[in-house]
Parts: C-alpha cells; structure tokens; sequence
C-alpha cells in the first residue's frame, strides 16, 4: 500500500502508462463481526473521526459505516468556507486548532484538498456593526487568531465592484480573516477516506444503522441492513439525522433539523478573490476555481428532513446579492440544493459522552460543519479514545444547556431556526 | 410550500413565522429543573408527522398548529391554536 502515495513520481510513472495504474483511492470494505469503535456516518467529520482514531490514537479495529456512499451527504455539498473568526471562548480555540489543521491537511494524508487561504471578508454597514467587528477581532487576536479591520477604502481596493453608497445599506468597512478561505469539499471527504483507509479502517458504504444493540445499559453494538456489527465503543456522526439514531438508544438531544440550501451558478472570470459576507443581511459568496460563484444565505427556518427548501428563501438569498453586487443580477444559477442541518439550542455543537456507556456523540453542527471539520475528527477521536474531552472543545457538553452553561455567538436563546 | 390558514385560506409560507414544536407542555412553575431544561432545550425532531406553531403575521395575526410531513412537506392539517386550546382537539388527531 505504501506504493500508493501520490506524488510527482507516481504522476510521472501513470503518465508514461497511459493513466492505467491508479487504483481505487479506499476499498469497499465488507463489515466484520465486531471492531473495537465503530463510527456511524461516513460524511467528513466521521471519516475525519476515523482517521485520527487510527493515526493518532493507535486505534486500529475501527469501521464507518454510512448509509449512503461517501461524499453524498453535506461533506458534499457546501459552501466550502473555512475561517475561525468567533467571539466566544469555549469556539475560538477550537476552530482555530481547526484552521491549523487545514493548514497542514494535505500534507498530513497525502492527498490535495486545494486548501485555499485566499481571506474571508465580513462587511459592516454601519457603526455599531464596525464595533461589533472591532469587539470580535479583538476577541480572535487575544486567542492568537489573525484578524484585520478594513476601512472602506481598503475594501474597495479589493473588491471595488460592491455597491458601496447604496442609500439603505452603505458599505463602512469589514474585518477580514486572511488566513480563512475555501476548501475542495469533496476532496476532504475523499481525501481523508483514503488516508483511513491506509490505517485499516474499515469504510462500509450502503449500510444503514437500523439499531443499538445495548446490554446493562451499556452499547455492544450497531444492527444495520447489512447486519450486526460489535463495537467495543460507538460513536454517533450523524449530523442532520443525529436525533434519529440518537433516539435508538432512547436519547432526546437538543437538536432540531433544519433545511439549509446553497447556489452555484454557470462558471465566470476569476472575480471575487475572498469570501465575502453581507452584513445587512444574510449572504455569502465565493468563486470556486472552476469559476462558478459559490453562495447561501438562511436556513428555511422550519424542521425539515427532505433536503429541499422553498422559494422565499431563494429569493431572500438572491436579494442579498443584489444588494451587495448588483453585477451578478445577470449571473445564471447552473444548480442549486439543499441539506439536513442539526440545529442546536444555542447554535453550538456537542462533542461528548452520552448516558448510555459507550455511546458518544458528535452532533449539532448547525450549518457551519466543513470548517470543523478536521478538529472534529480530532476531539471526537480523543474523547472515544481516552474518553475524556478534548481540551479545545471542553465547552461542548450535552449537559451544559441545563447547567446554563450554553454557548450562544448570536444571543438568540433557545430558538434553532434563529441560529 | 403554502399553509391554508382557517382565517385567510391559501397563503405563501413566507407570511408566517415558525415557532417550533407544538406539542410541548409547558411545565407547573415550580416543576424540577430537568422538567424545564427538557421543556425548554430538547426536542423529538421526528422524521415524518410533526405538530408545529406558526404565527400569520403578515394575515390575521393568528397562532395556527400545523401537522406537516418534516420528509415531503405535506401539509395535512392546519387549525386555529385558539381552538385546539379551548376544545382540546390535539387528542383527536387530524
């Protein structure tokens, strides 16, 4: 297996073959009987979980099983963005151990992700907006996070198509995060499957959890359609479907699901060098390399499990755009979609144990998943492996919401479609 | 989608605003704390038939329960909360 590291050398040596010798990036693994974890969801932060399991943890007997095939679920559809511009502490050093990660990603398992650091861009309208901005960058840099107030004309130095003097929504300024950017989505999820793969891990696709097996109160095991499989310990990734497998061992979570849609349209000229975010409102937009403009706004705002929104938002969307750029207003949409969001009370997510012994939980990603995607993986290996929390996400407990202990960036209270 | 209000008849979902499960109780005011912290944060979030509040605050300024489909959106009932409180038909299914 060591012979298929991909390199200058193996490109070279496929070149002169015709492009005849690439193999199957991970191999459609068969269930054992039992593993000693066993992941379920196979999407970015249940591969990204495996793989630290078994790199850094010295976990080997470890599977993922996934219900569909790798990279359909919101691994493989997102906006792509990474940053870790927030306020609070118990979020700042996690993402940030998440930016880091990023860094590092394609080097650590051999595989290019196009980690992009091209800068993520908040625009601020108005003046309690510049100093809520202020507020949030002082906040990164006492973290050690970089982060950087533009004025307008620093702004429109970068992007000067905006429409800077528009009589309701002016553009004042923005705080820019440069080492945020974008990331190749599908290549995470295939990237770091692959890198598990190599380490043993076990990737069954098309195998569906059905049930928890438990015994003395205890988890022994996973029931799926392609049967039973042990597990020593087990850990739940199943973002939008979180309550659902949680309830199988009788477990009610502070989660709503939420659909959230997001748009590319056909490909242009390299144009938009950053991400940038409306501040009047909810909308943000890249441009991929291919050149189609990656954007989204809001959650639909109402439960919803059929990974299909409605129109209103769509046009809520579109509005932000206009109003940040009107030069996209002749822009066509090439395709359009929508995931499952695991809206949480209080907008934060939940890595920890559960009541149920050996039976951890990985959930309430609300729709900022990707960016947490490799720190994630991480602390969600640390806390099966050793299980203990990770330190940098300590403040991620399903128990805090009754200990008043919640973790609320936008002040929203307990009300998932406000996130 | 399009919520058929009792007062207003067909209306674009975008007149009203979502408040969530409508099945909850709110628990005496001097219950146990895990009966609030259960009340206030944790949910069933079901795949299928759910009971949900909606508020037509662009019509008649109505509170409305709901019974949505959460897989396909179907919409199969929708009542005044008004009434549901005051005849109880929340036990009588839709």
């Amino acid at each position: 297996m060591k012979n298929d590291r991909y390199s200058i050398f193996s490109l070279l040596r496929e070149t002169l073959r015709g492009q005849t010798g690439w193999k199957p990036a991970w191999r459609d693994a068969t269930p054992q009987p039992s593993y000693d974890v066993v992941i379920v969801g196979g999407g970015g932060h249940g591969l990204a979980t495996a793989y630290y399991l078994a790199r850094r943890y010295g976990v080997r007997r470890v599977a993922v099983v996934e219900k569909g095939w790798i990279g359909n679920g919101n691994i493989g559809r997102n906006t792509t963005i990474i940053r870790s511009n927030y306020l609070l502490p118990g979020n700042v050093p996690f993402y940030e151990c998440s930016m880091k990660l990023w860094e590092g990603l394609e080097q650590d398992i051999n595989y290019n992700a196009m980690v992009s650091q091209r800068g993520v861009l908040n625009l601020f309208h108005n003046d309690a907006q510049r100093n809520a901005y202020i507020r949030r960058g002082n906040a990164m840099r006492l973290h050690g996070v970089d982060a950087q107030l533009l004025d307008v004309d620093a702004v429109r130095r970068r992007l000067p198509f905006l429409n800077y003097d528009a009589a309701r929504f002016p553009i004042r300024g923005g705080l820019l995060q440069k080492r945020g950017g974008t990331v190749r989505h599908d290549a995470v999820a295939w990237g770091y499957a692959r890198a598990a793969d190599r380490l043993g891990v076990d990737i069954i696709q098309n195998c569906e959890a059905t049930g928890l097996r438990m015994r003395e109160g205890r988890v022994v095991g996973v029931e799926t359609t392609r049967g039973f499989i042990g597990a020593g310990r087990v850990g739940l990734s199943c973002a939008g479907n979180s309550s659902r497998v949680a309830a199988m061992a009788g477990l009610r979570l502070p989660i709503e699901s939420h659909v959230l849609q997001a748009f590319v349209s056909e490909g242009l000229k390299p144009f938009i060098d950053c991400v940038v975010t409306f501040g009047a409102g909810h909308f943000y937009i890249s441009q991929s390399d291919k050149g189609g403009l990656v954007f989204g706004g809001d959650i639909d705002g109402y439960n919803s499990y059929a990974q299909r929104g409605n129109m209103p938002v769509i046009e809520d969307v579109c509005e932000g755009g206009m109003a940040l750029m009107p030069r996209i207003g002749r822009v066509r949409l090439l395709r359009h979609w929508a995931g499952l969001m695991d809206m949480t009370m209080d907008g934060s997510p939940i890595i920890d144990r559960t009541p149920v012994g050996n039976l951890y939980l990985n959930a309430g990603w609300c729709y900022g998943g990707f960016k947490a995607t490799p720190a994630s993986g991480l602390c969600f290996a640390h806390l099966i492996a050793r299980d203990e929390p990770h330190p940098v996400a300590a403040a991620y407990r399903l128990d805090r919401f009754g200990r008043g202990a919640v973790i609320d960036e936008k002040g929203m209270g307990a009300q998932p479609n406000l996130h | 989608m399009r919520l058929n209000c009792p007062c207003c008849g067909p209306r674009g979902v975008e007149e009203f605003t979502y408040r969530g499960d409508a099945t909850l109780r709110r628990p005496a005011p001097d219950a146990a704390a895990p009966d609030w912290v259960d009340y206030v944060y944790l949910r069933d979030n079901p795949a299928g038939w759910h009971r949900e509040l909606w508020y037509h605050g662009a019509g008649c300024h109505a509170w409305l329960v709901v019974t949505r489909d959460t897989r396909t959106h179907e919409i199969a009932d929708v009542a005044r909360a008004v009434d549901i409180a005051r005849h109880g038909r929340e036990n009588t299914g839709s």
